[in-house]
């Protein structure tokens, strides 16, 4: 898994980084002056991502094709509520589509908040983590990469394929048991690579 | 109020990644409304998920352009519900008017409970516990996750105040005893319908089903 995070964006190869640095700044203008070209760019790079993930979660074609476009226009809607400080642009996204799935294909209570959704969490973060979010998952992304693949394949199952701890053990035949710990191991190596940080 | 005890860390990740089943989630969700590190790990682990979306091959819109018409967009935050003060406000709604008008179902002497509709895998339920008085020990089928909303009780694995969860998986038997004072209330989530244990356990089952 190492090294092949967004490389086909936009139909270049820019790095990781810069990738991240022009969503946010793309969500920026978005969430600013209701830039609809901003919009657009952001549409198409990460449409195709959302829509890969639906699919990745049991959604057909175009179910995933619909959710992908309601969580791209969720972004637009809400796109004031972001705020280029408090953190990485995709990581708000991310949320969006996970809540969208679970109401929408597990026709469940998405439990859970979206980041800055509500007033009163708005000034949650403290300034250290604000400032230090681009370098955050830059973090998580190499603790993810070098992840043993038993350790990778059981996070890759719990976020991209939506499967519960004990969905994982069936589908890999191993004790329930021994996926959590798999899966506290791999927690607590990305979490010890951002332990500076903190 | 301070929080000693949080949820496991295979927990979070399944939380943070939509995977967990829902009345754990439900659960889940309310800890972290309680809980500012908690609340952190959360964040740090959309990060991860974040991480992974953006690894997907991406699969091409059929529909590329955007839509003709864009919706209006909003400027406003929304507001929580207000909850009632001992019911942390993912879910509230689940307890219409707060602890003290939950009509609560006798189990056995000093063990009430008022299980809670919830569409998905898993049970979700309040129960409510006399001080003093324990309720009967029990393995687990699957994972249980138990927040205390009012009161406390103590088991073999700690002491447990309002905040905390006993976030335990199928390997552990225990037999949570209320502390003096209030009434112990714990939003309770099983993945499974609990085992119980013994003779008295299946007294208390028989009279369950009366």
């Amino acid at each position: 898994m190492v090294g092949h995070s967004i490389t086909t964006w936009a139909g270049g190869r820019p790095s990781a980084g810069a990738v991240r640095g022009v969503m946010a700044d793309l969500l920026r203008r978005v969430a600013e002056t209701a830039d609809v070209a901003a919009f657009r760019e952001l549409y198409q790079a990460y449409g195709p991502r959302v829509k890969a993930y639906m699919m990745r979660q049991g959604a057909d074609a175009a179910t995933a094709e619909d959710l992908a476009q309601e969580t791209l226009l969720t972004v637009w809607r809400r796109a004031a509520l972001y705020t280029q400080e408090k953190g990485s642009a995709a990581t708000w996204i991310f949320a969006i589509a996970r809540n969208l799935r679970i109401d929408r294909l597990r026709r469940e209570v998405p439990w859970q908040e979206l980041p800055r959704e509500h007033e009163e969490a708005a000034d949650e973060l403290p300034a250290d983590e604000v400032l230090s979010g681009k370098e955050r998952q830059a973090r998580v992304r190499a603790a993810l990469a070098e992840l043993p693949s038993e350790q990778h394949e059981v996070v890759v199952l719990s976020y991209i394929e939506g499967l519960s701890h004990g969905a994982i053990a069936a589908r890999l035949g191993l004790p329930l048991g021994t996926v959590k710990s798999r899966m506290r191991i791999a927690y607590q190596k990305i979490r010890a690579a951002l332990e500076d940080l903190q | 109020m301070i929080i000693t005890h949080h949820l496991d860390e295979a927990t979070l990740m399944s939380f943070a990644a939509g995977s967990l089943p829902a009345a754990l989630a439900a659960v889940a969700a309310a800890h972290t409304a309680m809980c500012a590190r908690c609340r952190r790990e959360v964040a740090m682990l959309e990060g991860v998920g974040e991480a992974l979306v953006s690894e997907l091959a991406p699969a091409p819109l059929e529909r590329a352009e955007l839509p003709a018409r864009l919706p209006a967009a909003s400027h406003q935050a929304r507001r929580r519900e207000p909850g009632d003060s001992d019911v942390p406000w993912p879910v509230a709604r689940l307890v219409a008017g707060g602890l003290d008008a939950v009509r609560w179902r006798w189990l056995g002497p000093g063990v009430w409970d008022r299980p809670l509709a919830l569409a998905g895998a898993g049970k979700l339920r309040l129960l409510k516990v006399a001080p003093g008085r324990n309720v009967p020990e029990h393995g687990h089928g699957g994972a249980e996750i138990t927040l205390v909303l009012r009161g406390s009780f103590r088991d073999g694995t700690g002491r447990y105040h309002r905040g905390d969860v006993a976030d335990l998986d199928e390997t552990v038997a225990h037999q949570p005893i209320a502390e003096a004072g209030d009434d112990c209330i714990c939003l309770v989530a099983s993945e499974q319908p609990e085992q119980w244990r013994g003779l008295m356990a299946r007294q208390w089952l028989r009279l369950r089903r009366l």
